[in-house]
C-alpha cells in the first residue's frame, strides 16, 4: 500500500502520508513552441499503458483521435491560428489530465479511495475502487476523465505514476523527439519554462509565458504558451481554471450542513413528542361522532 | 347505504391508495438510503445495503424512476382532495395551536388539513425536481453539456434534502396522530378520530352515506 498519499477522494481523516516529496513536487512541462505533432508522446502512452482505442474516422484535421476517450489518455489538439499579421500559426497542444494541486474530481468524488493525490503531486485514479457516477466529470474543471462503455470506470493519465515512483520519467516524455516534453521536479520544471520564456520573447513572442493556473492550485501538468495571454487559442484551453463553485457547494458545504439539517428535523420531531405528546383522540370524541352519525341516521328509519 | 361508515369504523384508504403509498414509502428509503451513501462520505457504507458502490450507482436512478412512477398513481388519486382552499390558509396561519394539539381551535379540516396538503405539492415539485435533475446526471444513458450537470447535480441535493426531510416530518406526524399509521396499514379509523381530525371529511361522508338527510 502507498503512505505517500496526500489526498483521497471521499476521505474525511488523514490519508497514509508519512512519506513526503522533501525533494520537491513532479511536473510534466510541455512546451507547445518545440512541439511538432508527431504524436510520438500519443503512441509511448498507448505502449506503456497497453491501450488500444477504437480507429476513428478522419474528421479533416491531422489530430487523431478526434477526443480524448477511456483509452486515449492523451492527445495532440491542432488549432490552425491566423494572428493578427495574417499569417498561419499552427498551434498544437498535449491534451490530458493537468494533475491540478487542488483536484475538482477528487473533491467530487463519493467513493473512498477511486482518487488519490500523491505527495509528489500526482493526481491518480484507483479503477478497483470507482463506482462508475462520472462525478469526476463534473468536477474536473479541463474535460479529462472519460467513463469506459466497456467497464463504466473513470480513466485518464496517470502521468506514469507506476515509472515515477520507480525513478523513471513518464512514456510520453521519453518519446519525445524535439524536447518539446520534459519532466523532473515542478521547481525545476518553472526554471526551465523561465528560460524557454526569455528565449521566445527574444524571438517576438511577447505574451509568451507559463500555464500554470492558479485557480486550481497550479498544475503539475504545465505548458510553455507563445500566447500565454490567450490560452483559449490552444483549442479552447481554459483562461482560468477552476472547480466551480456549483461543485463546491454540492460536494462541500451542502454535505455537512444537508446532514445537520435531516438530524435536526428528526430531533425537532423527538422533543415535539417530549414537550408536547401525541394528539389522540378521547372517548368524548367518539360520543360526538356517534351521536353526530346517529343524527344523520334518523331520516331513515322515518317511514 | 355505504359500507365505508360504520359505526365502530370509518374506511379512509382503499386497499389501492394503501398499496400505492406503501410502494412509494418503500422506494424512498431505498432511494434516500443509496443516494445518501453517494452523497456524504460518512454514509458511503449504505452502499453495502445495495451489494456496493457500482451496485449502487447501478440501481439508484433506476429506484428513483420506479418512486416517481408511483408516486404518479398515488398523486393522480388524492390530487383533488388537496387542493389548497380558503380555510387552509387560516388552519396554516393558525399553526400554534395545530403543534399544540389545540384541535378544538382550529376550522375544520376536509379530507386533508393544510399541512398535508403542502407536504403533498413540496413532494410533487421535489419528484419533479429530482426526476429531471436525476436524467442529467445518469451518465450510463445522457451525456449533457457539464455546466448543466453542475447545476442539476446541486438541485439534485437541494430537492432530495427537501424531500428527505418533509418525510421526516411527515413519518413523525404520522405517529404524532395517533390511528394515522394504522389508518394507512388497514386502511380505517374510528368515527371519534374522523370527527377529530377531518370533521369537514366526517360530515361529507357521512351525509353522502345517507343521501336522504337533509343536511342543515
Amino acid at each position: 500500500m502507498q503512505s505517500d498519499i496526500i489526498r483521497r477522494s471521499a476521505t474525511t481523516t488523514p490519508s497514509p502520508e508519512v512519506r513526503g516529496a522533501y525533494t520537491g513536487t513532479v511536473a510534466k512541462l510541455i512546451d507547445t513552441t518545440k512541439c511538432i505533432g508527431c504524436k510520438a508522446c500519443q503512441v509511448a502512452c498507448m505502449e506503456w499503458n497497453d491501450l488500444r482505442d477504437d480507429v476513428g474516422t478522419n474528421f479533416g484535421s491531422y489530430q487523431n483521435p478526434a477526443d480524448l476517450s477511456d483509452r486515449s489518455w492523451t492527445l495532440m489538439r491542432f488549432t490552425e491560428y491566423e494572428n493578427p499579421k495574417g499569417d498561419l500559426e499552427w498551434l498544437i497542444r498535449k491534451d490530458g489530465c493537468m494533475h491540478c494541486a487542488d483536484p475538482g474530481c477528487l473533491k467530487a468524488c463519493p467513493s473512498p479511495g477511486a482518487i488519490v493525490q500523491y505527495a509528489n503531486g500526482i493526481v491518480d485514479f484507483q479503477e478497483e475502487n470507482c463506482i462508475g457516477c462520472g462525478y469526476c466529470v463534473t468536477g474536473c474543471p479541463f474535460n479529462i476523465p472519460r467513463i469506459s462503455k466497456r467497464d463504466h470506470k473513470a480513466y485518464k493519465c496517470t502521468l506514469c505514476s507506476d515509472r515515477v515512483a520507480v525513478g523513471l520519467e513518464p512514456a510520453c516524455i521519453k518519446a519525445c523527439p524535439t524536447g518539446a516534453l520534459v519532466f523532473g521536479t515542478k521547481e525545476e520544471m518553472k526554471e526551465h519554462a523561465a528560460e524557454r520564456i526569455e528565449d521566445l520573447k527574444s524571438r517576438g513572442f511577447d505574451q509568451a509565458g507559463l500555464y500554470d493556473p492558479p485557480g486550481v492550485g497550479g498544475t503539475h501538468v504545465m505548458y510553455v504558451l507563445h500566447h500565454a495571454d490567450q490560452p483559449a487559442l490552444y483549442a479552447g484551453l481554459a483562461p482560468d481554471p477552476r472547480i466551480s463553485p456549483l461543485v463546491r457547494l454540492w460536494k462541500g458545504t451542502a454535505k455537512p450542513l444537508s446532514l445537520a439539517l435531516m438530524g435536526l428535523t428528526a430531533l425537532a420531531g423527538f422533543f415535539h413528542l417530549v414537550r408536547v405528546g401525541r394528539n389522540e383522540v378521547d372517548e368524548s370524541d367518539e360520543a360526538a361522532a356517534r351521536a353526530s352519525l346517529d343524527a344523520s341516521r334518523k331520516p331513515e328509519i322515518r317511514p | 347505504m355505504n359500507s365505508s361508515v360504520r359505526r365502530d369504523s370509518v374506511l379512509r384508504y382503499s386497499p389501492g391508495v394503501r398499496t400505492n403509498h406503501w410502494l412509494v414509502a418503500i422506494t424512498f428509503v431505498l432511494a434516500a438510503l443509496s443516494g445518501l451513501s453517494l452523497f456524504h462520505p460518512a454514509l458511503f457504507w449504505l452502499s453495502n445495503l445495495f451489494g456496493g458502490g457500482p451496485w449502487t450507482r447501478i440501481l439508484h436512478p433506476f429506484i428513483g424512476l420506479f418512486m416517481v412512477l408511483v408516486f404518479l398513481g398515488l398523486a393522480a388519486t388524492v390530487w383533488d382532495d388537496n387542493l389548497l382552499r380558503p380555510a387552509d390558509w387560516q388552519w396554516l396561519r393558525q399553526w400554534r395551536d395545530v403543534v399544540s394539539n389545540r384541535e378544538d381551535r382550529l376550522p375544520e379540516v376536509g379530507r386533508y388539513n393544510a399541512g398535508q396538503k403542502l407536504l403533498f405539492f413540496v413532494l410533487v415539485l421535489c419528484l419533479i425536481g429530482l426526476l429531471l435533475t436525476g436524467l442529467a446526471m445518469w451518465r450510463a444513458y445522457f451525456t449533457l453539456p457539464v455546466d448543466l450537470v453542475r447545476v442539476a447535480s446541486v438541485l439534485h441535493a437541494i430537492c432530495a434534502l427537501v424531500l428527505i426531510c418533509s418525510i421526516l416530518v411527515h413519518i413523525y406526524a404520522g405517529f404524532w396522530v395517533k390511528g394515522s399509521v394504522h389508518a394507512m396499514l388497514h386502511g380505517t379509523v374510528t368515527p371519534g378520530w374522523a370527527w377529530k381530525h377531518h370533521r369537514a371529511w366526517f360530515r361529507q361522508i357521512t351525509h353522502d352515506a345517507n343521501p336522504r338527510t337533509r343536511s342543515d
